[in-house]
This record gives structure tokens, sequence and C-alpha cells, in this order.
């Protein structure tokens, strides 16, 4: 095990490597989410207003 | 326009005619405008006198990078010079003309942007080898330096317009337009200054002067529809 | 089969279906990344020259690979919607912009930690590293350029042209390791003739080349919903997807 982990001496390098493409990835992942997750709440916002002002068209609400 | 020939108005002008109006346009605009044609020229000496200052006064540390910094200072100074080539004519609704007179547009953006090279990519070439002088290259590579700037700036005016077209319409868009040229004009800056690099150690320089040439020919053929596509989305 | 396509072209169907679709992606992404990782750690024998090091293959190429492949993608997808019009192409020209982003970044920072014990530099400034370099740039300028218009539309032709015109880079960055003689080392695997590598250590590295273009996949299809929805703002379809999302949360 501590010679898996020892990677021959380069440890260091291996494993960086590999944490640094865990990060990318699952940032990638959860900034995408969550920017999905924000347009959802704009876009019932503006469905809600919409209705709620009984109009078909949306108001000028800035989102 | 009093000695009009009866069949003028069945007769279309020619592509070179087109063309050579709008060059004699823009040369005459030029004459009257002197100052902006100057302005990046002499940027271009300035730039260059920063690195003696900058890194050592003696020549022979300068010899070694004078090939780069002769070529990154006309690149940036081409990149200022592009600021004049599209703006104004844009906002006097000159373009906007064009592109309504079902004339090609591409040639007629490719007569400007030719023309403007003579103005601001020419005077680069011919300052070229005073200013190496002055870094320490010796007179021996002047031809092939004239020659990659030649090329190369040919090559900065055409990829230089299609970011200019592309930008013209936003505001305070001068460093958008270096973002998005500098990374398509890097392969140029890299074969010009390796030739002139080459020729400094006595090696042969055909390589890079071909590929600058393959680039400026590439350019030449594909730019023009590229730069008028993007100024038909400018100028809506 | 064009009543597909069609189909797909229309935003509230694609909607969906990128809805269903990802968690499909995202999961065999996964797994496939945790074969591959495994295949690549500790089953594959150590390298002769590069020991252990040679590890970080498993990541770097797969990065790199995607660094380029999303950008064609773009271009494409940019392409199609500046000649077809389809409003829909466009978007998902925006949605890969910043995966494709990241996968060079992860690409150029992989190979300079690669680099630096095996050829003793963080850094050359050799073809294949320069020209990975300008393919972030074109990234960076693609999304520089997008957020400079207000109007959508306008920003999504323009960046199309952008796109096509960077599009040059690709191969540039492909066969720079063939036209010059550069310090990276050369391609080991080709459609034609057999890999110069051998097949213990291949079989991990097509793994994870194929869950990363999974995983991009999955990315993609959150990212192309968000742009629909940001596109789509008054469009009377989207009261009736919203308890879809929601019911998926």
């Amino acid at each position: 095990m501590t010679e898996f982990l020892h990677m021959g001496g380069y440890a260091g390098y291996v494993w960086s490597c590999y944490g640094l493409t865990l990060v990318v990835l699952l940032g990638n992942l959860w900034f995408a989410r969550r920017e999905l997750d924000n347009q959802v709440l704009r876009a019932t916002r503006r469905a809600q207003v919409s209705t709620a002002s009984g109009s078909e068209t949306t108001s000028g609400k800035a989102s | 326009m009093t000695q009009m020939p009866p069949d003028a108005s069945a007769r279309e002008p020619g592509l070179l005619q087109i063309a050579g109006l709008i060059a004699a346009r823009e040369l005459r605009l030029a004459v009257r405008h002197w100052d902006q044609v100057a302005q990046p020229l002499i940027f271009f000496v300035v730039v260059t006198t920063l690195f003696p200052l900058a890194i050592s006064p003696s020549l022979t540390e300068l010899r070694n990078i004078a090939p780069g910094v002769v070529w990154v200072a006309a690149m940036l100074a081409s990149l200022l010079s592009l600021e004049s080539l599209f703006r104004p004519d844009v906002e006097d609704g000159t373009i906007e003309q064009w592109a309504l007179s079902g004339q090609p547009l591409p040639l007629m953006l490719l007569s400007k942007t030719v023309t403007h090279w003579l103005l601001a990519g020419l005077p680069l070439v011919i300052m070229a080898p005073v200013v190496g002088t002055a870094l320490g290259m010796p007179m021996s590579v002047w031809p092939v330096l004239a020659g990659s700037l030649a090329l190369g700036t040919g090559c900065l005016s055409l990829l230089g317009g299609i970011g200019a077209a592309l930008t013209v319409a936003v505001r305070r868009g001068s460093v958008l337009l270096a973002l998005l040229v500098l990374p398509l004009e890097m392969p140029v800056l890299i074969f010009g200054a390796r030739a002139v690099d080459l020729a400094m150690h006595g090696e042969a320089v055909a390589g890079p002067l071909n590929l600058l040439a393959a680039v400026l020919l590439l350019c030449l053929a594909l730019a023009p529809f590229a730069m008028s596509a993007a100024m038909r989305i400018s100028i809506e | 089969m064009w009543l597909w396509f069609y189909k797909l072209a229309s935003p509230p169907y694609a909607y969906t279906v990128a809805g269903k679709l990802r968690p499909w992606l995202l999961w065999s992404a996964i797994v496939l990344m945790i074969v591959a990782a495994y295949g690549g750690l500790v089953i594959a024998p150590p390298d002769y020259q590069q020991k252990d090091a040679f590890r970080i293959i498993y990541v770097h190429v797969p990065a790199a690979t995607m660094s380029l492949s999303v950008y064609v993608v773009l271009a494409v997808a940019a392409g199609i919607g500046v000649i077809w019009r389809i409003k829909l192409a466009h978007a998902v020209a925006a949605a890969c912009a910043p995966i494709g982003a990241w996968f060079t970044v992860l690409a150029l920072a992989t190979g300079s930690i690669w680099g630096k014990p095996m050829w003793g530099t963080w850094w050359e400034w050799d073809p294949r590293l320069t020209s990975e370099l300008i393919q972030l740039f074109l990234y960076l300028g693609y999304m520089a350029l997008r957020s400079s218009f207000d109007d959508t539309q306008r920003a999504d032709r323009a960046s199309a042209i952008l796109a096509i015109v960077g599009v040059v880079n690709v191969p540039v960055v492909k066969y720079s390791v063939i036209w010059w003689n550069s310090l990276h080392q050369g391609p080991s695997i080709s459609k034609l003739g057999a890999p110069s590598i051998t097949s213990d250590m291949l079989w991990p590295l097509l793994t994870m080349m194929l869950a990363f273009m999974l995983y991009f996949a999955a990315v993609l299809c959150d990212r192309i919903r968000s742009e629909i929805l940001k596109r789509e703002r008054n469009a009377s379809w989207l009261s009736g997807v919203m308890s879809t999302r929601a019911a998926e949360a």
C-alpha cells in the first residue's frame, strides 16, 4: 500500500496531477449544476410573476 | 459628371474598379490624417527603445533578443493601428453603405485592409532595419528582417482585420481586440522571429519564410470572408 | 431519422432529453473513471524509463484530447448555428466553452507537473505546449467576445466566426509533434498501425478517454439546459418544465 502511495518516488507529481484532475472535474460538475439551478429559479420566478399579473407577457423584471 | 457614356447605367463596375476606388479613398483620407498614420510607427520605435533601457545597453546582449523585440514591437504597433481600420467608417455609416451597395463586401474590406497595410505595415517594414541595427543586428540580416516582416505584417493586418470587424461595435473594445487577435497571430510571430534569428546565425531561412508565405496566402484567401461576416453582424 | 434531428433542435425537447440523459452519462463516466484509474494506477506495470511517473498519462492525455475535441464540437456547433440558423446549436457552442477551457488548463497543468521530473523543467516553449497554450487563449477569447455583446443573437454569431477562425489551431496542436522536432513525445496511439504502447498500459488510457467524453457530455447536458433557459426567457413551455426539474431534485 505504501509502495502504491509512494509511486516510485514520484508521489508528489502523480498525486498532485490526479488531485488536480479530481478538483477540476468535480468543480465543473458542481458549477454547471449550480448555474442550472439558478436559471431554473429565475425562470420559475418569471413564470410566477407573469401568472400573478394575469397576462401572457412577462413583466419588465430584470433577471 | 457631364461626360457620361450612353450605356453607363447598364455597366456594372468591375471588381478591380471597386477595389481601386476604395484604395484611392483610403489613401486620400490617410493624406488628410497623417498623424494617424505616423503614430503607430512612432510607437514602434518607442517600444523598441524600451528594451535597451530595461535590459541592457550592451549591443552584444541586445543582439540575441533583437529579432524577437522588433517582431513583438511590430505586432503591438500593428494592433494599435487596427483601431483606425474600421471604427471611423463604421461610426459614420460608410461601411453600412458598402454592405448595402450590393457589391461584394469581402472584396471591399480586403481592399481597405490592403491599403491599410500599405500605410501601417509597410512603414514598419522600412523602419525595422533601422531599429534592428540600433539593437545590434548586423546589416546582413536586413533582407530577411524586411522580408519576414513584409509577409508577417500582411498576415497581422488580415488577422487583425477579422478581430477589428468582430469588435468594432463593442464599446472600449481595444483590449478585447488584442486578446482575440494576439493568439491567432502567435504562429506568425514564431515563424517570423525564427527566420530572423536563423539569418543572424547564418542558417537557412527558407523554412520559416515559406511558412509565413503560406499563412499569408491562407489569410488573403479566407480573411476577407470572415471580415465580411463579422462586419455584417457588427453593423446590424 | 431526420424527424428526430428536427425534434432535437427544438429547445423544449432538447431540454427534457438532456435532463434524462445526464444521469446515465454521468454514472457511466464515473464507473469508467474508477475502472480506468484502477487499471492505470494499480494494474499497469511501471514504465521502463519513467517508472511510476508515467501514470500521469492517464489524466494528462484524456484532458488534452478533450481540450481539442471540445473545441471542435464548439466550432462545428457554432458553424451549424450560423449556416442553418439553429439557435440551439449556438447554445451548444456557448455551453462547451467553459468546459473545454478547463480541460485545457488541466492538460497544461498536468503536463507541466509531468514535465518537471521527466524533462527537468516546468515549461518549455516547444510547438506542442505553445500551441496548447494558444488553445487556452482561444477559449478565453471566445468567452470574452461572447460576454461583450448584450444581444445574445449578435454574441452567438460574432463568437461563431471567431470559433471557426480559431479551429485552425487544432490541427497545429495535434500534428505539432510530427511536424516539428518537439520535446514532447510523439503520438503513441494512431488509427493505423500498432500503437507503440503495451496493451495493459493502453486499455486504461482508452477507458479514461471514453470516461472523459461521457463526463463532458454529462456536464454539457446541464450547461445546455442553462443556456436554453437563458435564451427562452418568455416561452410558455417553461412553466411546464419547472415541475420536472423540481421532481428531479
